[in-house]
């Protein structure tokens, strides 16, 4: 991320000194931190209103039904996570919400299954491999109805808006597969270093398998 | 058909709220004192995001003015030019993977100068449907639980937007071309 950070503000700054556009890069800056704030702050109420949502559906087993029913899914993709962690049906929720284009309710439900898969995680500091995966599913998009591009498609008074329904769920599912298998084969080749003297680091993935059966 | 998925879109949202609470009250969960417990987080997570979401919104906006992205996409235009992407809808390749409010911004203004017959109208809906701005989910997803190595995360998110937009054009050619 170090090196992402500086290379992009390098390049602006270069490149924007090039272009006679170096005045707006410094603009941006502003504009920039200013418009991060508001997200964040914009996020506050949303945030709040479907966690609270999801503590219902945690407590009255909602969660618990729904992570029951993606059990065969989530237990081939997230192998590396004891089926009875909660962040099981976290994701299952972010998945749903982001399914029916709810990203706002998506956002909320995703944060805390990275904060489930947090717990699990060794390294602290460092993606596991299951976070590393989640995410890859959530910038892929999964969506079965793209609502604000249709409404742009109405607005322009296009005839039938529902036409780009089916070839955009058909990318979206090809990048989806796409992000989750290069996930799975990246795992292997870019391990986790491990900084922190942790005295019998465990393998990666067999490690899980034996708290389970120590859990059982 | 069109009745059906706007029907779909209205109820979506109500409809889980309701049955989240409806399941709840059935279970004799107390609703309001579990609600307003859960949301108490909800104040946590966004403060705690904040430096993650400026670090990576100052870096994008700062790139988007320097005038860098008309440039790359100018440097790949004979590239994707022979693979039929219109010019209009360039910006968007990589546009859409840095930032959700300008991919939209682009493709309204393509949706809007070019008009609903058009091929880049289409093409730009399907690739802009079909992703999610990889930067942002990247900053607050692992922003909110403070991950600083993401390993290779990033590559996956570009290497999915990069297939996003090749099958984009490829399923566009095949259904509208």
């Amino acid at each position: 991320m170090n090196y992402i950070f500086y290379l992009l503000i390098v390049i602006s700054i270069v490149i924007g000194a090039v272009n006679g556009k170096l005045q707006d890069v410094v603009n941006a800056v502003m504009s920039g931190a200013e418009l991060s704030v508001k997200v964040a702050f914009s996020l506050i109420g949303i945030m709040a209103f479907w966690l609270g949502i999801m503590k219902i559906a945690q407590k009255s087993g909602i969660i618990d039904f729904l992570s029951k029913i993606l059990k065969p899914v989530t237990k081939v993709l997230f192998n590396e996570i004891p089926p009875q962690s909660p962040a099981v049906g976290d994701i299952a929720m972010n998945f749903t919400a982001n399914a029916f284009g709810l990203s706002n309710a998506a956002t909320p439900f995703g944060i805390k299954a990275m904060e489930e898969l947090q717990k699990e995680n060794k390294d602290k500091t460092s993606a596991s491999n299951s976070m590393c995966l989640f995410l890859g599913m959530n910038t892929a998009g999964f969506q079965l109805i793209p609502t604000t591009v249709l409404a742009v498609l109405v607005g322009i008074g296009y005839k039938n808006p529902t036409e780009i329904i089916a070839p955009t769920l058909l990318v979206t599912i090809i990048a989806f597969t796409f992000a989750v298998v290069l996930s799975k084969v990246l795992q292997k080749v870019w391990k986790v270093q491990m900084i922190n003297p942790h005295p019998n680091p465990l393998p990666e993935g067999e490690g899980i398998i034996d708290t389970e059966g120590k859990n059982d | 058909m069109t009745n059906i998925l706007n029907l779909i879109s209205l109820w979506a949202l109500p409809a889980l709220i309701l049955l989240v609470l409806t399941v709840g009250v059935i279970k004799k969960v107390p609703v309001y004192e579990e609600f307003t417990d859960g949301a108490k987080d909800g104040f946590k997570v966004a403060i705690n995001i904040i430096p993650y979401l400026v670090a990576i919104i100052v870096a994008i906006s700062m790139l988007r003015a320097s005038g860098a992205i008309e440039m790359l996409a100018n440097a790949l235009a004979p590239l994707l030019k022979s693979w039929h992407i219109p010019a209009d809808v360039l910006p968007l390749t990589i546009v859409r993977s840095l930032s959700g409010s300008a991919a939209l911004g682009v493709f309204s203004d393509i949706a809007n100068n070019l008009g609903p017959d058009s091929y880049a109208t289409k093409l730009a809906a399907i690739m802009v449907g079909s992703s999610e701005t990889t930067f942002y989910v990247l900053a607050v997803y692992f922003g909110a639980v403070k991950i600083s190595k993401i390993r290779y995360a990033l590559l996956v998110g570009l290497l999915a937007d990069l297939v996003g937009i090749i099958s984009a054009v490829w399923v566009c050619n095949w259904m509208f071309g």
